[in-house]
C-alpha cells in the first residue's frame, strides 16, 4: 500500500514503453495493451477509494523521496484530490475504447500519447510538491498538443496553436510565482506551504499568477476561446480527456493553492472570480443556443458549467467548495459522455454540424435513451449528477452575495434552451435526410462505452453520498483554515 | 411499509416497461404498469383513511441524499392529510388513464415506452407530494417537468409537439428559477431545508427582514414570492400560463393526467404545503390572490372563442387553477384543495371524454367539424355532459350539488369573505364564473348537439370507445357527482379542522372560514345566477340562433381576434425574450469572442505564426516543433530548480 500512488501514477508510462517497443504494424496489439494498461490501473485505483479514511482531513497514501538535486518526490491525496484520480483513471479505458475504430493512423504513437498523458494528468492531482507538480502539469500539455495536432481535424494547426498561446502565458506566470513562493517560504514542500503565511501584498501577486494560468484551463471568460476549437479539431478521445479531466486541473488548482495559500486576496479577488464566473454561465450559455456545431455546443455549454466550479470555489464554504468539486467531478463524466456520443454519430456520417441530423430516434432509440439521460444532466435536472453541484454551489453563492446567485441561477433556464434544442433538432422530428436512413444503433462496444456513464449520471444523482463523504472533512478544514487566516485580517482592519 | 409501496409501484412499474417492454411486449408492459398503478390506488385510499379519518401522519427516512456541512437531506415520505389528498388524486386518476390508454393508444407502435412515461410521471408526483424536504419537492417538481417533457413530445415526428414539449420544459425553469432562489434563501434564513425545522421557526421570523439583491425586505414575503413563481410556472398561471395550451400537443390521457388533474395543481399543493411560510407572508398572500383572480379571468376569456375541443379545457383549468389560488390567498387552503380535489375528477372526466370523441372522429379536434355527435356516442355524451355539470357547479344548496358545486362556490364565497380592494378577487370570479358556464355549455352544444358539420365519412364511421376507455370515464363520472357531497364536511366543513390536522397553519388573524358564515346571501346566489345566464346564452348563441357567433364575432373583431390569439401573449414573448437571447448570442459569439477576444489573440499570434510559417511549411512539422520547444523549457526549468536546490536542506 506504501507506494500505491506511485504505481498506479506511472503504470501506464510502463504501458506506454511496453507499446513503444511493439512493431508498428500490429496496430491491434497497442490497441489491447494499452486497454489493459488503463483498466488495470483503474482496479489498482479504486483499492485507493476503498482504503481512503473519510474522516482524516489530512493527505493520505503520502511518499516522500529524495531526488535528483535535492528535489522532492512527494505523493499524496486528500479528500480533494481523491476522486479526480478516480475519475481520470475510469475515463481512460473508455477513451482507448471509443478510439477503438475510429483512430487507424499511427495507432501505436496514439496509445503512447494516451498512456503517457494520463501518468501526467494523475501526477498532477497527486504530486505534494511544487516543482513536482509544475512538472506534471505543464508536461500534461505536450501529448495533448499532440494528440489534437496530429490526430486532429482539418483546423487541427490553428487550434493547437491557440491552445499553446493560451497556456503558455499562464504557465510562464505560474512558474515566477512558484519561484517566488520557494524564495519565500523556503521550500517546495506543499503540505508545508499549505501552512505558511504569506504577506497579504504578496499574496495578491501570487495569487494572479496562478489565477492566470488556472483561469486559462478552466477555462473561464474571457480567456475560453481556445476551448471551442481545440475540442472540435480534437479526435474524440482527445476531447473526453479535455473536457473530463484536463479543465479541472484549474479547478483543483484553484483549490489546492489559491484558496489554502492566499486566503487573503482570494477574499479580496473573489467579487472578481464571481463577475468572470457569472459572465461565463450567461454570456457562454447564450453563445451555445446560436452554435451549429454539436461539438463547440457543448464545449460553451462547458465553460458555462466551470462558471459554477469557480463560483462554488470562491464562497470559501463548505457547500460552495462541496458542490464545486462534485460539479467538476459530474462534468467529468456528463461532459465527457456527451462528446463521445458525438462521437457516436460522428464516426457514422462524418460531420457535426446539427442540422445534418434529425430524427435519429428512429434508428437509433438506444442512442436517444442516453443521449437524454446526459442532455437531462448537462440540464441539471434533479436525479442526475448535474443537478448536485449546481444546487450546493447556487445555495452557497445566495449566502455569499444574493445578486451572484440570482444571475448564476438565470443559467438553469439557458441550459435547458440550448441543452432540448439541440436535442430536438438532433434526434426528434422526420428521419429525412438519405444519409441517415441506413444508420445503426450503438454497437456493443459503444453500449459498454455509454452504460457506466449512463449508470454513474443516475446513481450519483439519487445517491451523492459516496462523493461527498469522501470530500466532506477535507473541505470542512480547509474551509476552518481559510477563515482562520482571515481573522487577523479582519481584526486588523477593524483597527 | 404501504407508503412506500404507493411511491415505489409506479417507479418500478415505469422501470419494467422502459426497460424491458421491448422485449416482454406491448401488452404485457401494459398490464403490468397498469395493474401497479391501481395497487398503488388502492392503497392510497387505505392511506386516506388511515391519515385522514384516523389521523396518523407518517414519516419515513429511506435514504440519505445530498448532505454538505449543515445541510442535511434525505429521501423521505411524509403523509399527512394534504398528502394523503394528493396520494388519492394523483394514483386514482393515474390508474385510470392507465387503463384509457390501452385503448386510446392502441394504434401506437410504441406504447411500453407511452406507459413507462405515464409511470414516471406518477413516480415524480408522489415523490413530490410526499416529501419531507424542499429538495425532494423540487426533485419531484422538476420531475413531472420532465415526464411533462417527454409526453407532450411524444410524437416525436411533430414539429408542434416539439417545439411545445420545449416550450413546457423552459417557462417551467422560469418559475424554477424563482423556486429554486426560494429555497437558497429558506437555507440561508434557516440554515435547513426541511419542512419541520422551517415551520418550527416561521412565526418568530415574521417580519424579519434581511438583504436581498442590494435591498432591506421582509424575510418571509421575499421567499414566498419566489416560492410562488415556481407554482406560477407549474400551475401555469397569468404570465407563465403560455405552455399549457400548447402541451395539448401530446396524446390526450396525458392531458388528462398531467395537464388537468396533478401536474398543474402542483402549484397549488405548494402553497397549501408552504402555508406556514405563506401564512407570515400577508403581502404574499396578495400576490397570491392578484395572480389568481387575474388568470381566472383572463383564461375564461380566451376559452370563450377557442375550437379546438382540447384547447378550451386547458384554458378551462388554467381558469380554474387561478379558484384554487385564489382560495389559497385568502386564507382558505382547505377550500383550495377541495377544489383540486373534485376538479381532478371531473376536469380528468371531460379530457378523456374528449379524447373519447376525439378517438370517435379519427383524431379530429376542431369543433367547427364535429356536432350532432349525440346520437353517434351517447355515453361519451353523458360523461361530457356530468363534467360539465360539475365543472359549473350546477347544485341546490343544501339537498345536491355536482362536485364543482361546492368546491367553486366555497371559493367564491371565500373570496367575497376576504374583502379584497373594491371586492374585485370575488367580481372577477363570479364573472370568470358565467365565462366558465358560456364556453362548457358551447363545448357541449358544439359537439354534441344541432346537425353534424363533420364530413359524411367521418361522421358515419364515428363510433363509441371500447370499455378500457368506458370504465375510466365511468369510475370518473361518479366522482364528480359525489366528490363534492361526500367531502364537503372535511374539507371546508364542521370537519375541517379535525380533517387537516396540522398539515395546514392557519396563523391567529386568519378567521376566514368564520367569515364565510356571514356573507349576505346574495352573494351565496351569485354564482348560480351567472352559471344560469352562461347555459342560457350558449343556448341562444349554438341552438336557438346559430347566426349570431359569427355576427358577434364580426361586429367585434378586434376583441375576437384578441381573445382568439390569447392575448397576443406568445407574440409579445416572442418579441422581448426568446429573439433577443438568439440575437445576443449571436453578437457574443461572433462579436465578443470572434472580433474582439480571438482578434487579439490573433493579434499576437499572427506576428509569431507568420515568421513560423515562413520557417516550417510542412504542418505536422511545426506542430512537433512546439511540442519539442515545450519539452526544452520543461528541462530548462527542471535545471534551474536543481540548480537553486543545490545548498537546500531538507
Amino acid at each position: 500500500m506504501s507506494n500505491i500512488l506511485s504505481i498506479v501514477t506511472f503504470l501506464p508510462l510502463a504501458g506506454a514503453i511496453i507499446i513503444a517497443f511493439l512493431n508498428s504494424e500490429a496496430k491491434g496489439n497497442a490497441r489491447w495493451v494499452a486497454l489493459w494498461t488503463t483498466i488495470l490501473t483503474f482496479a489498482i485505483s479504486l483499492l485507493i477509494w476503498i482504503n481512503f479514511d473519510k474522516t482524516n482531513p489530512g493527505f493520505q497514501f503520502v511518499e516522500d523521496y529524495a531526488w535528483i538535486g535535492g528535489l522532492k518526490y512527494k505523493m499524496g491525496v486528500d479528500g480533494i484530490s481523491m476522486l479526480f484520480v478516480i475519475l481520470t483513471t475510469f475515463l481512460m479505458p473508455l477513451c482507448i475504447l471509443a478510439s477503438w475504430e475510429s483512430v487507424q493512423d499511427r495507432v501505436k504513437e496514439y496509445m503512447i500519447a494516451f498512456l503517457v498523458l494520463e501518468t501526467l494528468m494523475l501526477g498532477v492531482f497527486c504530486a505534494l510538491d511544487l516543482v513536482l507538480f509544475y512538472l506534471f502539469f505543464e508536461g500534461g500539455l505536450i501529448p495533448m498538443f499532440l494528440i489534437i495536432g496530429v490526430w486532429g481535424g482539418k483546423r487541427r494547426v490553428y487550434a493547437s496553436f491557440k491552445f499553446f498561446l493560451y497556456t503558455l502565458l499562464g504557465s510562464v506566470l505560474m512558474l515566477l510565482a512558484m519561484m517566488a513562493m520557494y524564495w519565500h517560504a523556503g521550500t517546495t514542500d506543499i503540505p508545508t506551504l499549505l501552512t505558511t503565511k504569506f504577506p497579504a501584498d504578496m499574496q495578491w501577486w501570487l495569487w494572479l499568477a496562478f489565477f492566470a494560468s488556472f483561469a486559462v484551463k478552466m477555462p473561464m471568460w474571457p480567456v475560453h476561446t481556445w476551448l471551442p476549437d481545440a475540442h472540435v479539431e480534437a479526435p474524440t478521445a482527445g476531447s473526453v480527456i479535455l473536457a473530463g479531466i484536463l479543465l479541472k486541473m484549474g479547478g483543483y488548482g484553484f483549490l489546492r493553492f489559491s484558496l489554502p495559500m492566499f486566503p487573503i486576496a482570494s477574499e479580496q479577488l473573489a467579487p472578481l472570480v464571481f463577475s468572470l464566473s457569472i459572465i461565463a454561465i450567461v454570456y457562454t450559455s447564450l453563445v451555445a443556443l446560436v452554435q451549429e456545431d454539436m461539438k463547440k455546443l457543448i464545449a460553451y455549454s462547458s465553460v458555462a458549467h466551470m462558471g459554477y466550479v469557480t463560483m462554488g470555489i470562491f464562497t470559501a464554504s463548505q457547500q460552495g467548495i462541496d458542490g464545486a468539486i462534485f460539479q467538476m467531478l459530474s462534468h467529468g463524466i456528463v461532459s465527457a459522455a456527451l462528446f463521445l456520443c458525438v462521437g457516436v454519430i460522428y464516426d457514422r456520417t462524418h460531420t457535426r454540424e446539427i442540422a445534418a441530423y434529425g430524427g435519429l430516434v428512429e434508428r437509433m432509440p438506444k442512442y436517444a435513451v442516453a443521449f437524454m439521460v446526459f442532455t437531462m444532466a448537462n440540464v441539471g435536472l434533479p436525479g442526475t449528477s448535474g443537478f448536485i453541484g449546481e444546487f450546493l454551489t447556487l445555495l452557497a453563492a445566495f449566502k455569499a452575495n444574493t445578486w451572484v446567485a440570482i444571475l448564476a441561477t438565470t443559467g438553469v433556464i439557458l441550459s435547458a434552451a440550448y441543452a432540448l434544442y439541440l436535442y430536438r433538432r438532433v434526434i426528434f422530428g422526420v428521419l429525412e435526410k438519405p444519409k441517415l436512413k441506413a444508420l445503426l444503433d450503438l454497437s456493443p462496444r459503444e453500449v459498454a462505452i455509454l452504460a457506466p456513464l449512463v449508470l454513474l449520471t443516475i446513481y450519483y444523482g439519487f445517491y451523492p453520498a459516496p462523493v461527498l463523504d469522501v470530500t466532506g472533512a477535507s473541505v470542512k478544514n480547509l474551509v476552518a483554515n481559510y477563515e482562520a487566516a482571515l481573522k487577523p485580517a479582519a481584526a486588523m482592519l477593524g483597527q | 411499509m404501504i407508503y412506500t409501496a404507493i411511491v415505489l409501484l409506479p417507479l418500478a412499474g415505469a422501470l419494467i416497461a422502459g426497460l424491458f417492454g421491448r422485449i416482454i411486449g406491448d401488452r404485457p408492459s401494459e398490464i403490468i404498469t397498469t395493474l401497479f398503478l391501481g395497487i398503488a390506488a388502492l392503497l392510497s385510499w387505505i392511506a386516506f383513511v388511515d391519515v385522514g379519518f384516523a389521523h396518523t401522519t407518517q414519516k419515513i427516512q429511506l435514504l440519505r441524499w445530498v448532505t454538505s456541512g449543515e445541510l442535511d437531506t434525505a429521501w423521505s415520505i411524509r403523509v399527512d392529510t394534504l398528502t394523503a389528498v394528493m396520494l388519492v388524486v394523483v394514483t386514482t386518476v393515474s390508474s385510470l388513464v392507465h387503463l384509457y390508454s390501452i385503448g386510446y393508444m392502441h394504434e401506437d407502435d410504441s406504447r411500453p415506452r407511452f406507459f413507462a412515461y405515464l409511470s414516471l410521471f406518477t413516480f415524480a408526483m408522489l415523490a413530490l407530494v410526499t416529501s419531507d424536504n424542499l429538495l425532494q419537492m423540487f426533485f419531484g417538481w422538476e420531475g413531472v417537468g420532465l415526464a411533462s417533457y417527454l409526453l407532450i413530445g411524444f410524437w416525436y415526428k411533430k414539429p408542434e409537439a416539439n417545439a411545445a414539449a420545449i416550450k413546457a420544459f423552459v417557462v417551467n425553469r422560469v418559475g424554477d428559477f424563482g423556486f429554486a432562489l426560494g429555497i437558497f434563501g429558506l437555507f440561508y434564513v434557516f440554515k435547513s431545508i426541511n419542512l419541520d425545522t422551517i415551520f418550527a421557526a416561521t412565526e418568530a421570523t415574521a417580519g424579519q427582514t434581511f438583504m436581498f439583491a442590494g435591498y432591506e425586505v421582509d424575510i418571509l414575503t421575499t421567499l414566498a414570492l419566489l416560492l410562488f413563481m415556481g407554482a406560477m410556472g407549474k400551475s401555469a398561471q397569468f404570465l407563465l400560463h403560455t405552455w399549457l395550451p400548447d402541451a395539448m400537443e401530446g396524446p390526450t390521457p396525458v392531458s388528462a393526467l398531467i395537464h388537468a388533474a396533478t401536474m398543474v395543481t402542483a402549484g397549488v399543493f405548494m402553497v397549501a404545503r408552504l402555508s406556514p411560510i405563506f401564512e407570515y407572508a400577508p403581502e404574499a398572500l396578495k400576490f397570491v390572490t392578484l395572480i389568481g383572480s387575474i388568470t381566472a379571468f383572463f383564461a375564461a376569456t380566451v376559452g370563450l372563442v377557442q375550437n379546438d375541443i382540447k384547447r378550451v379545457i386547458a384554458y378551462s383549468t388554467c381558469s380554474q387553477l387561478g379558484y384554487m389560488f385564489v382560495a389559497c390567498g385568502v386564507g382558505a387552503y382547505g377550500a383550495g384543495i377541495f377544489h383540486l380535489f373534485t376538479h381532478a375528477f371531473f376536469k380528468a372526466l371531460l379530457f378523456l371524454g374528449a379524447g373519447s370523441v376525439i378517438h370517435a372522429m379519427h383524431h379530429e379536434q376542431d369543433m367547427r367539424a364535429m356536432g350532432g355527435l349525440k346520437a353517434k356516442i351517447p355515453l361519451t355524451w353523458g360523461a361530457m355532459l356530468i363534467g360539465t355539470l360539475a365543472l359549473t357547479g350546477v347544485g341546490i344548496p343544501h339537498l345536491f350539488g355536482f362536485a364543482g358545486f361546492h368546491s367553486k362556490d366555497a371559493i367564491i364565497e371565500a373570496a367575497y369573505a376576504a374583502h379584497t380592494p373594491s371586492n374585485y378577487a370575488f367580481w372577477l370570479l363570479v364573472i370568470a364564473a358565467f365565462m366558465t358556464s358560456f364556453y362548457s355549455w358551447r363545448l357541449m352544444f358544439m359537439t354534441f348537439h344541432g346537425t353534424t358539420r363533420a364530413d359524411h365519412h367521418t361522421y358515419d364511421h364515428a363510433h363509441e370507445s371500447p370499455n378500457t376507455m368506458l370504465i375510466p370515464l365511468a369510475v370518473l363520472s361518479l366522482g364528480a357527482v359525489l366528490a363534492g357531497v361526500v367531502f364537503a364536511s372535511y374539507f371546508i366543513g364542521h370537519e375541517e379542522s379535525a380533517f387537516w390536522g396540522a398539515a395546514i397553519r392557519k396563523g391567529e388573524h386568519n378567521h376566514i372560514l368564520h367569515a364565510m358564515h356571514d356573507i349576505p346571501s346574495w352573494v351565496g346566489f351569485a354564482p348560480f345566477l351567472a352559471m344560469l345566464s352562461g347555459f342560457a346564452l350558449a343556448y341562444l348563441y349554438y341552438i336557438a340562433v346559430p347566426s349570431l357567433p359569427a355576427a358577434t364575432a364580426k361586429a367585434f373583431r378586434p376583441v375576437y381576434l384578441f381573445l382568439l390569439n390569447k392575448w397576443y401573449f406568445d407574440e409579445l414573448y416572442n418579441l422581448i425574450f426568446v429573439k433577443p437571447a438568439f440575437a445576443l448570442g449571436r453578437l457574443f459569439w461572433k462579436g465578443g469572442d470572434g472580433a474582439i477576444i480571438d482578434g487579439a489573440i490573433d493579434g499576437t499570434a499572427a506576428s509569431v505564426g507568420r515568421v513560423t510559417s515562413r520557417i516550417v511549411k510542412l504542418q505536422t512539422g511545426y506542430v512537433y516543433h512546439y511540442a519539442f520547444a515545450m519539452l526544452i523549457g520543461l528541462a530548462l526549468l527542471l535545471s534551474y530548480f536543481t540548480y537553486v536546490n543545490g545548498g537546500f536542506v531538507r
